[in-house]
Parts: C-alpha cells; structure tokens; sequence
C-alpha cells in the first residue's frame, strides 16, 4: 500500500471524526433540529470504501451516513447545511441528516427505513449491467438490516443477475438500543448469510483501517473486472448514542467497560499511530492536517447557520417531477 | 387510424411502442413472459426485445419495486407489473417509503419514473386477498399518481403516458375489462395523466366513475334515460391527479353528484369526490351528494355473498331513483344478465 493512500485515508477519517464531534459539541444549541445519528469510532469502513470508489460509482446508505457521504466525496457545507435545515442544504431542507444525497459525488441518498437501500443499490446494478459501464454501485447498512426481508430479496436477485454491486455491512452489535444477540441466533454470521445466498462474502476488523482498505480495494476489483457482487462485513463500534449528541453507556443496555474497551481500539488514533510509527507522515503534518480540517468545518458551519430557511412556497414544490 | 381490440391488447401494444420508443423502458413480474403472459398483456415482448429487457423475477415484490427504483434513479424506465394488487401490498415499504417521496426529499433532484400495473377484479370465487380494490390506499400518499383506465383506448394511452411520465406511477386494471373491446389508434397515441372523459353528457345528475364501475354506470344511464333521467357520466381515468375542474363544472350544471367507486365506501375516492363537491360546490347543489361504494367489510368469495356485496346497474339505477325521489324500474337490466353474476361475461371461463 502505498502511503499516500494510507495518509488520505487518515485525512478522510480525521474530518469525519472531526464533523461528528462538532455536531455533538454544537448540538445543544438547538440549531440543529433533527434527529441525528452519528458515526464516531466507526469512521473507517465509509472513509475507506469512498476512497476506493470513483465518483461515477454509486453509493446508498442508511439514517447514519455522514461518514458515508462525506468519504464518497459529498459536500461538507451543503450536508451541514441540510442539517440545519436551511434551504442550501444538499436536499434542500426537505431531508434533514437522514436524508442525503450529492449526485456529483455519486452520493445517490441515504434513507431512514432500515434495509430501504439495499434493492435500490441492487436497481443501480441493474442499470449499469443494462447500459454496459464499468461503473460499481455500493450499499452501506448495518447488522438490523440484514433481519429485514427486503435484504434477502435484494442480495439474492444481485446475486441472480450476477450485478456489479458492493454489499458493506458494518456491524456495530446493536440495532437502537437491541444487542445482535437478542435478534440473531448465536454461531450464525452475517457474512455467512451472503455466501449462503451464492455472493462471495468475506469479513473483517472495521476498526483496522489499512486492512479494511485492502479488502475494499480487492473486492471493487473484482467487482469492477465483471466477477459479480462481492459482500464485505466489518465490526465496529458506535461511541455515542443511538440518536443524538451524547454517551449513554450509564441507561443499561451495554456497559461503560464495553465501551472502553472498543475506545481503546479508536480506529483513527491507530492509523495515525501507524502513519507515525513508519515515518509516512510527521507529528507536524497530522498536526496542520488537523488544523486545516478544523478551519474547513468552521467555514461549513458559519455557511450553515448564516443560510436560510426554505421559503414556504416550497412545501408545495417538487412533490412530482414536472 | 384506429381499429377495435381488446384492453388487454391495447396494453400489449402500448408496451411494444413505449419499448420501440425508448431503449430505457425495460419491463419484468412474475409471470411476463409466461404462455398466459398475465393475461395477454405481455405476449411476445421478450421475443421482441429480449431478456435483458423483459424478465421474469424473483417472488420478491418488496425488492424488486426497490430495483425498479433504484434503476430508475440511473435513467431506466422500469414497468412493472402484478396479476393481482394484493401481492403488491408486500410492497408498500418501497413504494411510500421510496418512490413516493425520492423527489421530494432529496428537494427535487432525481426522480423514481416507474409504472406499476395491478389488476383488480371482482367474482369467481376470488374473495379476500385476490381482489381487493384499494385504489385509495394508494391515492392517500403524497407523490404517488394513480390511473385506472376504462376503455381499451385509455388503457393505452394512459399506460404509453405512464411510462414516459417522469414520477411513480400506480397503473391499476379491472381483470373484467381486459376482454373489453374498443377502437384504438394504432398509433402510440398518450392519454394526458389528470383528464377525467364526459362519457356521456346530461342535466338530471353527475355521476362520477371510473374503472369497471363505468360500465355498470353506461348500462344504466341507457335504462335511466328511457324513463326520462338524463344523466351526466364522467370517467376519472386518473384517480390522481384528480380532474376536479371536470367535476365541479358538471356539478354545477346538474345540481347533484353521485359517486361511484369500484372500493370500500370509507375513505375511498367516492368519499372524497363528495367531499370536494360538498365543500366547493354547496350553492350548486340541489340536494346531499351520494356515493355508491363496498360495503366495509372484506371481499366475500361465495356468490351468494357477493350478491350482496358488490354494486350493479341495477344499484346505480335505483340510487338515481332514491336521490329523484321516483320509483324507477330496473326489469331490463336484471333481464338483460344472460349469465352468473359472477363473471364479467360468457367470455370468462376462469380459473383467474
């Protein structure tokens, strides 16, 4: 691998992580006045994935896909923005943070229904096998998804059709406050459940990012080279909780050691540890890296707040395609 | 030029046409290129424009509404089709959550052009889950266009205008037309999605119709009119957008509404037309607007039960009586039923 690579990846998952925690900081303010599921300590499988990706291929993802969105290249301000609810948002205001897309980015929505995206990601497919590209189309979900039916449906008709589409389901062990222990069988994996539907299914550590970005870069390969979909589970760890700003390992449902033990493993401390360790970046260039993020996000918030709110004539508007 | 066909071929043509006309419109269900081809309607599309195009798919309704979508974001235009509404119900999920609102949400960047053919019905035994008649179910969500048409004509151009329109479309089709015959231009002509017809113009009373409930409508406007009850006949052919300016306008000249509804009477679109005609024609009227609808209960399957349960001409008849305040005959109707009531002919030989 080479270490540009390796320090892009840094850069992607330093301004997610960077995002999130401003938004949980800034949250409280009351400006931001939707629901709002962030991806802190599972930055890497969305930075990775979106690195590998060109823009022309497509990405779908779910109620948590900011770092989703803003590894496949989507726009910064207009994201915020939309989570400000104004009208420069990247859906106009009418989404909110369940809702985003940036098309230029190939960024082409995410939704709040669990498993909604899945047979969306399998039409692109459909589309790409019809118009004869090489383009790839990739869907992000998480282990709730994968008891839904339409995730069977989905997989097994891309399978059928032998589509260019990339399954990524990080698994985070809960599905809102609901342990996968309490929804599915123990023994049994998720990645199995792809393999057993005839996709090539592999897994990982979704909190070791150069590994997942060999494994990303050899399944798009595949993909991109007509094998077929590929199926790619990651483990990881949300930090914060379910919805919303703040920590909530004291309500019961998972323990504070459990939590630590995850935060110990932070996947973007061990890549820049790892970028150290190897001499691949200084301690000066993470440090101005870490500035120039935090100057971008500051402009995107001002952009945010000084934006206005949509215009009530445009309830009205866009109900139908003109 | 326009020649008689059936509906069910007036269809079959119109998918011919929109695929001549655009290499993007590609169609699948379950059963399209089956030998019964969900009822003729699909007949030698596959060989015409083979398999990548026209398909058969998986018993998977919820996902595949999502591949529709999910194509029709990259340029497609997917047409699907089911042989009955009810199994479509495992779709909701894509359809409300989807398609519906992608355009809006997203603030009017792409859009979901898919079209969904179901077919509905009546009779033969088909009872609770292969005949329901939910037109209104689909007509309550924002963003979702709903077109029933009546005549082999409409059928055509209503489901040519589907396809190429740029939004999710809910095509839905009586099983009891699909034998209809009618003339049809040859050409691929497009009924504008929104345009209720004046089937039949009066003074007396507006009915308002649509669907298989327009051919019970047109069998006793000809019993009404030799007992001197002109009546006003409109056909909605698009549930929604709903062509109120028609109905009002015809409203205003007769001075009385009833609505007819091939569904279950609460909520349906009966409901709302005399809701909308009660709150924006009141001056006009010359008494309460009525509606002809199911009963709320489930669809019976024993014909005796359906007897009861399903709206004839001769109902329509005597409906028109009530609201005049004349007792009027309906003898020529029940005489002109050569056959059961149910089955939509002589033609219909089942098993579906």
């Amino acid at each position: 691998m080479t270490d540009h690579r390796a320090v892009n990846l840094l850069r992607s998952m330093k301004r997610i992580r960077l995002v999130e925690e401003t938004i949980a900081e800034r949250y409280a303010e009351w400006k931001m006045r939707c629901p709002t599921h962030l991806c802190t300590g599972q930055e890497t499988v969305g930075a990775a994935v979106g690195q590998v990706l060109r823009p022309d291929d497509f990405a779908l993802s779910t109620h948590r896909s900011h770092g989703h969105y803003l590894g496949k290249g989507g726009d910064l301000k207009r994201m915020l923005a939309e989570i400000y609810l104004k009208g420069t948002g990247c859906s106009g205001g009418k989404g909110g943070s369940m809702h985003l897309i940036d098309r230029e980015a190939g960024f082409k929505g995410s939704t709040a229904i669990v498993g909604g995206t899945i047979p969306l990601a399998v039409g692109l497919g459909l589309s790409i096998a019809l118009k004869g590209s090489d383009q790839i189309s990739c869907v992000f979900f998480g282990d709730g998804a994968v008891e839904e039916g339409v995730f069977y449906e989905s997989v097994s008709f891309a399978a059928l059709k032998q589509l260019p589409v990339l399954f990524v389901c990080e698994n985070n062990f809960y599905s809102v406050y609901t342990p996968v222990a309490k929804r599915q069988p123990a023994g049994r994996a998720i990645h199995a459940l792809a393999a057993a539907m005839g996709v090539n299914a592999r897994h990982g550590d979704g909190n070791d990012p150069l590994a997942v970005l060999d494994q990303v870069e050899a399944a798009v390969a595949e993909i991109r080279s007509g094998g077929g979909p590929r199926f790619l589970e990651f483990e990881t760890y949300r930090w914060r909780e379910h919805c919303g700003p703040n920590y909530d390992n004291h309500i019961g449902y998972r323990t504070e050691a459990e939590f630590l033990a995850w935060k110990e493993r932070d996947p973007v401390l061990r890549l820049e540890a790892e970028l150290l360790a190897r001499g691949a970046v200084t301690g000066e260039q993470v440090a101005a890296m870490t500035d120039t993020i935090n100057e971008e996000i500051a402009a995107a918030f001002l952009f945010a707040e000084q934006s206005p709110f949509p215009a009530p004539e445009e309830l009205h508007a866009q109900v139908f395609k003109q | 030029m326009s020649r008689i066909i059936t509906y069910a071929k007036a269809i079959n043509e119109a998918y011919f046409q929109a695929m001549e006309q655009d290499p993007a419109v590609i169609c699948f269900g379950l059963g399209i290129d089956d030998p019964k081809g969900v009822f003729g309607t699909t007949l030698g599309l596959q060989d015409r424009f083979g398999s990548a195009r026209v398909f058969d798919m998986p018993t998977a309704e919820n996902g595949m509404t999502g591949v529709a979508i999910g194509a029709s974001l990259n340029g497609i235009r997917p047409v699907m089709c089911h042989q009955r509404l009810d199994f479509f119900l495992l779709a909701l999920d894509q359809l409300v959550n989807n398609a519906a609102k992608w355009h809006y949400m997203f603030g009017g960047q792409d859009s979901v052009p898919i079209t969904i053919r179901l077919i509905i019905g009546r009779g033969w035994g088909q009872g609770p889950t292969h005949s329901q008649n939910l037109q209104a179910l689909f007509a309550h969500i924002p963003g979702l266009k709903v077109v029933m048409p009546t005549t082999a004509e409409d059928a055509k151009g209503l489901l040519l205008a589907s396809i190429f329109d740029d939004n999710p479309v809910v095509f839905i089709e009586h099983r009891w037309l699909h034998n209809l015959e009618g003339h049809v231009p040859e050409e691929a002509c497009r009924t504008p999605l929104g345009k209720a017809a004046t089937v039949r113009e009066g003074r007396d009373l507006t009915m308002v119709s649509f669907s298989y409930m327009t051919i019970e409508a047109l069998h006793a406007l000809d019993v009404l009119e030799k007992q001197g009850i002109s009546c006003e006949l409109i056909d909605l052919r698009s549930i929604k957008p709903l062509d109120w300016p028609t109905v009002f306008a015809s409203v205003r000249k007769t001075g009385r509404l009833l609505a007819l509804d091939t569904g279950p009477e609460f909520c349906s679109v009966a409901a709302e037309v005399v809701a909308r005609v009660g709150m924006e024609c009141f001056d006009a009227l010359r008494q309460a607007p009525q509606r002809l609808a199911l009963p709320d209960v489930p669809t019976p399957s024993s014909p005796s039960l359906k007897k009861v349960f399903y709206q004839r001409s001769e109902d329509i008849v005597q409906a028109v009586g009530g609201m005049l305040g004349r007792e009027l005959s309906v003898a020529e109707l029940e005489q002109q039923r050569t056959w059961p009531l149910d089955v939509p002919g002589e033609w219909f030989r089942g098993p579906f």
